[in-house]
């Protein structure tokens, strides 16, 4: 066996000889979980437990103007019935604002609504009992006198002076609005070619975790210790925000994520019905446990997209780009959500479009609105799949209004690979990015000319067939810029603690956490491979705020660019520290030594001298063999945060082969590629499957999913019937390859992989929707493309 | 069944929003079924002697693919299931002369792999995989089917399409009442609430009889938008007792018998297109639709036309 080189001998350190860095491991937690051993949040018992279930809002916008629940206390099982005013010296109110979004304003907001109820689906009494059953019984027993008041709905009237304010303290109801310019757009379109416009509406959309959200409240008030069982994806975030509002100590309040049906960023926000939770078990003493059913889910959980957009592009003859303007609309329900607010995703869509083309003239407006439906916050791929949509939705026209091929006006467009740094006209700072090797892998791995000759072939037999692009950059990684400068107690950075165990194993406790993506998977291999153990001897601890290092958690894609880095510099440090004490019992130089496989091997030759469990009885257990001047430290701490930007940038580029039945206006996706560029990939297999769950999400996105409201404000489509979710049937061959340019801001590399599917399918497939109707003289341009849309379009029906 | 969820989507939905709108103290959102007792039946005297005691509160519980839905949702709240899944009497594909005779509590899966069904009802054989997921075939019966009469269900096209006879049985003896008369509206059947679906008698399909089955979805399995069951006999190149029956369009399967019987004595030769024209004329007249969640009366109205183009499509090239 050859002795490893480390870094010194030019190899880095993701090149050592047991590197599991770009291997496909088996997850450690997958056989458990498959195996039905999981333990999510349902699955905890805890003695003495209640159980809550909630009175919601029947109306979009009521007065309270009463509450009778005297016959509900008396039911059987009824421990405890507690309205929003019974709550308010046991929940203080929050407020959804950062003050680094200039002017966002949002009203104060309750665990349960006090004076009116808001929004259908607003926990408005909760119900405390034996079971959820029986406290599902006791609440047809409540009456609550609503009085129901105007409602707000339509985003694009919600500023019109004749409409009703929701909280007339806020004076009306702008949420937040924001400009960006850049260069001189009147200048661009003066001296333009061709403009060309156009306006995109894209739905409501919600998250649907196959968990539901949940969470066990258990108060202990002898000690005045609160443990939240939760199923969320930042515990010290959520610690922080429980101990603030039941004021407790943030060191007295425990938060614990045990396994996660997913997340995708629903699972990190503060909501009414989990702060009520909280507060209860404190007034109680006792465990609480609740847990949404999939009609709370729809109707409570946050909801996102609802954007409309109207866009503008300059182009020259020669298909460059000279100016790109655009104006977004967004509706966020009726309060700013906390602590993230509901003024990310505009500024997401205004900070991101056209990022990934060379032009310099831009400008961008956003408008938050306020309106009686649920409220709106961060999911999966934030902005993207509205910047995505539009910026190459906008492509696309400007491409054929010159009369280019739409890879080939990409290619006179996309910034260069070697042009960065660089900062986008929105003024978003660019790194390490690589649009043109990415579009050149496409190229070949779909084999564009045969995919054309194809279409053509299809078009000839009367199908109507289109191919469809979609070039797109993505946030991930988020630095303390994004959250904590604007006065959110949302950590940027997380720790890893690595610790040698005497039997040789390492055990890892990490700040970001698992929701069923593979975090705790490449946690795993980055520590192996830094510390130099085989993978089955590695343990990873995550989501548990008394024995993580403190963090915040996963969201945002930063669990293997922040997670991951700060792995890899506690487990060199941990291998450093094994080797100082190795170096002493073998009376050699450190520096003559690595560790292989589980043991202390001489660097040069590779000949094993002490395995790591013998070296760790002989600290653990004999230490009085040591000499006196040396204390082994076999636990290493480091932190990581992205300094300097706001985030750490990704690209790549997206294709979409489809069909669309001329009779039926159905789409059949025929294929979809991705060639994506999330730097050193850590392990192929998972950030493959991130790519392909992001992509069918995208397609639920831009051909199914609809949170539907009628006239009065009732959500309509609250099951998994009527919300349209794609289902294996509706789902192409997804085929993925990979641009690796690791990120300069790190030592591994890393960048996020999170958000790339569900940011860039949508676009990619409404481009190959326009490609295929181009014939047909017709487009669409509103998500969800429904067949009702296409046939429209058409002028079928 | 689909209907396990229909509810909500169409008559439940209704519900719902009733409730919501009118019943402002019923605000919540329920996951639990309410309280119930429940007996499991060894007898169908048990069963009427039950529904006699407890009438309107009593539900019969076959598969569960609509009615434990509809209890965890709270839309019902019966103070009684009777269980009568252990009833043998009803279960089992028999033939019977010319006719084949399904047992109420015959499970769609049953049907689904019945050599009986796909030698003797062939639109019935190619209508199972439609119905909803493997999961639900499992468990759903035809008597549930039926009984709901849920307005995108397969299984009532297909009875109506094959002129079938619905024999209902309760304390007061049986009677038969064919399934062009048995759904009414809406999840409104000539089923009184004292009566059981005890069985569907089909006649036999002659083997020169042509068969369509067809439905379109938003998704594989979901609700139909639009959903077309059609028998035609064709004799040379001329069709005769053209049948039409439309699901998913409106309240309650659809025959439409105008539209068939305008069509029948065309020819299938020559301009195909002509044909379908005269047809789609027939049918804009004859058919009314009503929108559902996903699709507008206007589309509906379209997907029938679409559906009917592609059954005499079918027929035309499948002529003998």
């Amino acid at each position: 066996m050859t002795a490893p080189d480390n870094n010194e001998g030019g190899l880095s350190v993701l090149d050592r000889p047991n590197s599991y860095i770009g291997r496909t491991v088996p997850r450690p937690n997958a056989k458990r979980l498959i195996a039905g051993r999981g333990t999510f949040v349902d699955d905890i018992k805890l003695p003495r437990m209640l159980h809550l279930a909630f009175l919601r809002s029947p109306y979009a916008h009521a007065k309270i103007e009463g509450i009778d629940s005297d016959e509900a206390k008396s039911m059987p099982g009824v421990i405890g019935v507690f309205t929003g005013k019974d709550l308010i010296d046991h929940c203080t109110s929050w407020q959804g604002v950062l003050t680094h979004l200039a002017g966002l304003k949002s009203a104060p907001q309750s665990a349960l609504a006090v004076e009116k109820a808001s929004w259908q689906g607003e926990a408005v009494v909760a119900v405390v009992a034996t079971s959820r059953a029986l406290a599902e019984d006791a609440i047809e027993h409540i009456i609550v006198d609503f009085k129901d008041l105007p409602v707000v709905l339509d985003m694009e009237t919600a500023l019109d002076p004749a409409t009703p304010v929701i909280h007339p303290e806020l004076g009306d109801n702008l949420t937040w609005t924001r400009e960006v310019v850049g260069g001189d757009v009147e200048a661009a379109f003066s001296n333009a070619t061709h403009i060309v416009e156009e306006t995109f509406r894209f739905s409501r959309h919600t998250g649907v975790t196959l968990e539901p959200r949940g969470l066990v409240a258990d108060f202990d008030p002898v000690e005045r210790k609160m443990t939240v069982y939760h199923s969320g994806q930042a515990p010290h975030m959520m610690q922080a925000i429980f101990a603030k509002h039941v004021d407790l100590p943030e060191a007295d309040v425990r938060v614990i994520c045990k396994d996660i049906g997913g997340s995708f960023g629903i699972k990190v926000h503060t909501y009414g019905d989990e702060m009520a939770t909280v507060a209860i078990a404190k007034i109680l003493g006792r465990p609480v446990k609740f847990i949404a059913d999939r009609v709370e889910s729809f109707t409570a959980d946050i909801h996102s997209r609802d954007h409309k957009v109207t866009a503008r592009m300059a182009v020259d003859a020669e298909g460059k780009i000279l100016g790109y303007e655009l104006d977004d609309l967004t509706g966020v329900g009726p309060y700013s959500m906390y602590p993230r607010t509901s003024a990310i995703e505009a500024n997401q869509v205004i900070s991101l479009s056209g990022g990934q083309y060379d032009f310099e003239n831009y400008r961008a407006k956003a408008t938050v609105v306020y309106q009686n439906k649920a409220m709106m916050c961060q999911y999966r791929a934030v902005g993207h799949p509205i910047a995505t949509a539009v910026s190459e939705g906008m492509a696309d026209l400007a491409a054929a209004a010159t009369g280019l091929d739409p890879l080939e006006f990409r290619r006179r467009n996309l910034v260069a690979d070697d042009a960065y740094p660089k900062t986008s006209a929105a003024g978003a700072p660019m790194d390490d990015l690589s649009h043109h090797a990415c579009l050149d892998k496409m190229v070949t791995m779909m084999d564009y000319d045969a995919v054309r000759a194809d279409r053509t072939a299809a078009r000839a037999q009367g199908k109507i067939r289109g191919i469809g692009f979609a070039s797109f950059i993505e946030v991930g990684s988020p630095s303390p810029l994004f959250y904590g400068t604007g006065g959110a107690r949302i950590s940027a950075q997380d720790g890893a603690t690595l610790r040698l165990e005497p039997q040789g194993t390492v055990t890892v406790s990490i700040g970001v956490t698992e929701q069923g993506q593979g975090t705790e998977a490449i946690i795993a291999q980055i520590a192996a491979t830094a510390v130099g153990v085989a993978i089955e001897n590695v343990r990873v601890k995550t989501g548990d705020t008394d024995n993580s290092p403190y963090g915040g958690g996963t969201w945002g894609s930063r669990g293997a660019g922040i997670g991951g880095e700060a792995t890899l510099q506690a487990g060199k440090v941990l291998r450093q520290n094994i080797l100082h004490v190795a170096g002493a019992v073998l009376q050699t130089g450190p520096d003559t030594l690595d560790i292989l496989d589980g043991a202390v091997v001489d660097k040069q030759g590779g000949a094993e001298r002490i395995t790591l469990a013998d070296l760790g009885a002989q600290v653990h257990f004999r230490t009085g063999e040591l000499p006196n001047d040396l204390q082994p430290e076999f636990v290493a701490t480091q932190h990581y945060r992205v300094k300097g930007q706001p985030f750490v940038l990704t690209n790549g580029i997206q294709a979409s082969y489809l069909d669309i039945d001329p009779e039926t206006g159905g789409v059949t996706l025929l294929k979809h590629w991705v060639v994506e560029d999330c730097g050193t990939v850590i392990n192929p297999q998972l950030v493959d499957e991130q790519i392909r769950g992001g992509v069918v999400q995208g397609i639920g996105g831009v051909l199914f999913e609809e949170c539907l409201y009628d006239e009065d404000g009732n959500f309509i489509s609250a099951t998994m019937a009527d919300y349209l979710v794609p289902m294996a049937a509706e789902m192409p061959d997804i085929e993925i390859a990979h641009v690796e340019t690791p990120t300069s801001t790190s030592e591994l590399g890393a960048k996020g992989a999170g958000e790339a599917g569900t940011g860039g399918a949508p676009a990619a497939i409404m481009n190959a929707v326009n490609d295929a109707l181009a014939p047909h003289k017709a487009r669409v341009t509103t998500h969800p493309i429904t067949p009702e849309r296409v046939l429209r379009a058409l002028g079928v029906i | 069944m689909p209907s396990m969820v229909s509810w909500r989507l169409r008559g439940g939905a209704q519900r719902v929003r009733y409730r919501y709108v009118h019943q402002p103290n019923w605000g919540k959102i329920p996951v639990k079924a309410p309280p119930f007792a429940y007996v499991r039946a060894t007898s169908l005297d048990q069963v009427f002697d039950l529904k006699a005691q407890h009438g309107d509160d009593a539900r019969i519980l076959a598969g569960g693919q609509s009615l434990m839905a509809m209890l965890n949702l709270r839309l019902d709240a019966p103070e009684l299931l009777i269980d009568i899944n252990g009833l043998d009497a009803l279960k089992g594909i028999d033939e019977d002369g010319d006719a084949v005779v399904i047992g109420g509590l015959t499970r769609h899966v049953e049907l689904e792999r019945s050599a009986l069904v796909a030698t003797h009802l062939p639109l019935i054989a190619e209508a199972m995989p439609n119905i909803a997921h493997p999961a639900i075939r499992n468990r759903g019966t035809i008597g549930g089917s039926i009984a709901l009469a849920d307005p995108a269900a397969e299984l009532p096209a297909c009875v109506v399409a094959l002129d079938a006879e619905i024999k209902l049985v309760s304390g007061a003896g049986e009677r038969t009442v064919k399934a062009r008369e048995f759904f009414h509206g809406l999840y409104d059947t000539a089923r009184n609430d004292d009566e059981l679906v005890a069985a569907v008698r089909v006649p036999k399909s002659p083997v020169s009889r042509r068969y369509f089955f067809s439905e379109i979805t938003p998704r594989r399995g979901d609700f139909a938008s639009a959903g077309l069951a059609a028998t035609v006999e064709i004799d040379g190149d001329t069709m005769s007792d053209l049948t039409l029956v439309f699901f998913g369009l409106a309240g309650r399967p659809i025959l439409a018998a105008r539209t068939g019987d305008a069509a029948s004595g065309a020819a299938l030769t020559g301009d195909i297109d002509q044909i379908i024209g005269q047809v789609h004329a027939v049918l804009d007249e004859e058919l009314e639709t009503q929108a559902d969640l996903h699709s507008s009366a206007k589309m509906k109205s379209h997907l029938a036309r679409v559906l009917t183009k592609r059954a005499l499509t079918q027929f035309a090239a499948g002529r003998s």
